[in-house]
């Protein structure tokens, strides 16, 4: 094509050369808003119809209204706040003195060399344990109530705290407490204004694991023994055969996941704007 | 404030980085330190700034120290060293947090810091919506904010493209026109060494040794004047040739730091 090449000849836009084809699509990330719900809507729909046609036994696999009527039911007759309310107390409780103990021990690991080289191999050998294996152990120590729940929910947060904490030391910057140094600020100022908010991003990372620990620990310890809760209210449920209300707690307890989330999600945009 | 070093050394393990360094900085002086990657520049300066330890070898400080200065030797970092989750605000004030200082005080420094680094208006943004050169001129404006006796500049425009390079060298001149505060400009940029310093002292690859130490005769001021070019150009002649020979077998060794 020697006229496209000789600059005396002007060639038209449309016309002259050959058009460079597009060659960038692809592996970008589009939107799709609606596709969640459909999904949701359309799995929904499966099971409802396959129980309506007779697909599927209601009795072993009941209908979603089944499972919806069952946890209306739960909130009309006040079962629902009852086991609820024992199971988020057990939760909290565990949570906050496995969280409280796991910061405290995961800063003095992540400051100090001693403590370091004293903890990572009895955190490495402690947190491997299944936590609810521990549960007999607690009930002969502190009897069949409340506080060995909470030991075992505690336990079972404090060594992924720990690790989270550590390595969320790590994680920030040295050469931002150098540049404290070099201005002269003070141990404790140091550790206030750099090394806490620093290390916050991994902390809160770590809250994310600990919480699904938590509802984890605490379904299999009221399963184990408990009057209320939503753990003894599903295998209640299940010894009865009554599936939908069994189906019921565990929508229950999928909800309270997804709320622990949402909230640790608000917290990580309120502290982390930053980012 | 004067700066006397005398027969400095420092080893990271085997690796000798700084050998038998001597050198002394007059008051109000700036010299400039250049030289190959790895020769020991920043360490030389994290040595005088007291944030290395040397391993054998004295450096010491004298002279008088500015009214209401609080921290003698400051620096200025490569990498600006802002706290992301700090305000441009916040995070000038933070060196200030310790010192038993009048709220007014406080203020007026904040404030003096943000108004001669052109920052009053971004006062309230963090780091990450300031472009690198307004970020370098936080890390100027928190110095500032201490009154320093002496500045210890690592690599201070290595981060920034050329504009924004040449926009803040005119800060700093501006600045060591007003104060007269000695400062250690470690730097591989030629251009900056000759613009902004009183004397070059050009370093050997590792070990980093002295190789010369070259005065600029024409005042800083008179830089960009047309009868200083024929000096400068010299000088800058002979300082790549000094630079070049060192800079192409540190470049042709492997790297083992």
């Amino acid at each position: 094509m020697p006229d496209s090449l000789n600059p005396t000849v002007t060639p038209t836009a449309s016309t002259a050369g050959q058009p460079v084809r597009f060659r960038g699509g692809g592996f970008t990330v589009k939107r799709h808003p609606w596709a969640a719900l459909g999904a949701f809507a359309v799995l929904i729909g499966l099971w409802e119809g396959a129980s309506r046609l007779g697909l599927a036994s209601p009795l072993f696999l009941p209908p979603p209204s089944a499972v919806a009527h069952a946890l209306a039911g739960m909130v009309t007759d006040g079962s629902l706040w009852l086991n609820l309310k024992a199971s988020l107390a057990r939760i909290a409780v565990g949570w906050v003195m496995g969280t409280a103990g796991g910061m405290l021990v995961g800063f003095a690991m992540g400051i100090f060399s001693t403590a370091r080289a004293v903890g990572v191999p009895l955190v490495s050998a402690f947190f491997p344990i299944p936590k609810i294996a521990l549960l007999p152990l607690f009930i002969l120590w502190f009897g069949i109530g409340e506080p060995s729940k909470f030991a075992t929910i505690g336990f079972g947060v404090f060594f992924p705290t720990v690790i989270a904490t550590y390595s969320a030391i790590d994680q920030v910057p040295r050469n931002l407490i150098r540049m404290a140094q070099s201005f002269g600020l003070p141990w404790g100022s140091i550790l206030r204004s750099i090394v806490l908010p620093g290390a916050l991003p991994g902390i809160l990372a770590g809250f994310r694991i600990t919480a699904s620990i938590a509802l984890i620990l605490v379904v299999a310890a009221e399963m184990i023994g408990a009057e209320y809760g939503i753990g003894a209210f599903v295998l209640m449920a299940g010894n009865l055969m009554q599936t939908d209300t069994l189906l019921a707690g565990v929508l229950v307890l999928s909800l309270l996941g997804l709320a622990i989330g949402t909230v640790l999600s608000q917290l990580e945009r309120r502290l982390l704007n930053w980012r | 404030m004067r700066l006397l070093v005398s027969d400095l050394t420092h080893r990271y393990d085997d690796l000798t980085v700084l050998d038998g360094i001597d050198l002394t900085l007059a008051e109000g002086e700036i010299l400039a330190v250049i030289g190959p990657s790895g020769c020991g520049k920043s360490t030389l300066l994290g040595i005088a700034g007291g944030i290395v330890a040397p391993t054998s070898g004295s450096i010491r400080v004298e002279g008088e120290v500015p009214d209401g200065c609080l921290n003698p030797i400051t620096f200025i970092f490569q990498d600006f060293a802002l706290l992301p989750w700090r305000t441009v605000e916040d995070n000038i004030a933070l060196v200030l947090e310790h010192h038993k200082l009048s709220a007014a005080e406080r203020r007026e420094r904040v404030d003096s810091g943000l108004r001669r680094m052109g920052l009053s208006e971004f006062r309230n943004a963090l780091p990450k919506q300031l472009s690198g050169g307004m970020r370098q001129r936080v890390g100027i404006a928190r110095a500032l904010a201490v009154r320093p006796a002496m500045l210890l500049l690592d690599e201070p425009l290595s981060a920034l493209d050329a504009q924004t390079r040449e926009l803040l060298m005119d800060d700093f001149l501006e600045l060591w026109r007003r104060e007269k505060t000695t400062a250690l400009y470690v730097t591989h940029n030629l251009d900056e060494a000759l613009r902004l310093a009183d004397r070059v002292c050009v370093l050997s690859r590792r070990p980093g040794r002295i190789r010369e130490l070259v005065t600029i005769e024409v005042p800083r001021e008179r830089r960009q004047e047309p009868s200083a070019q024929a000096h400068l150009a010299e000088v800058r002649g002979r300082l790549w040739h000094l630079m070049k020979a060192e800079a192409q077998m540190a470049d042709r060794e492997i790297a083992r730091a």
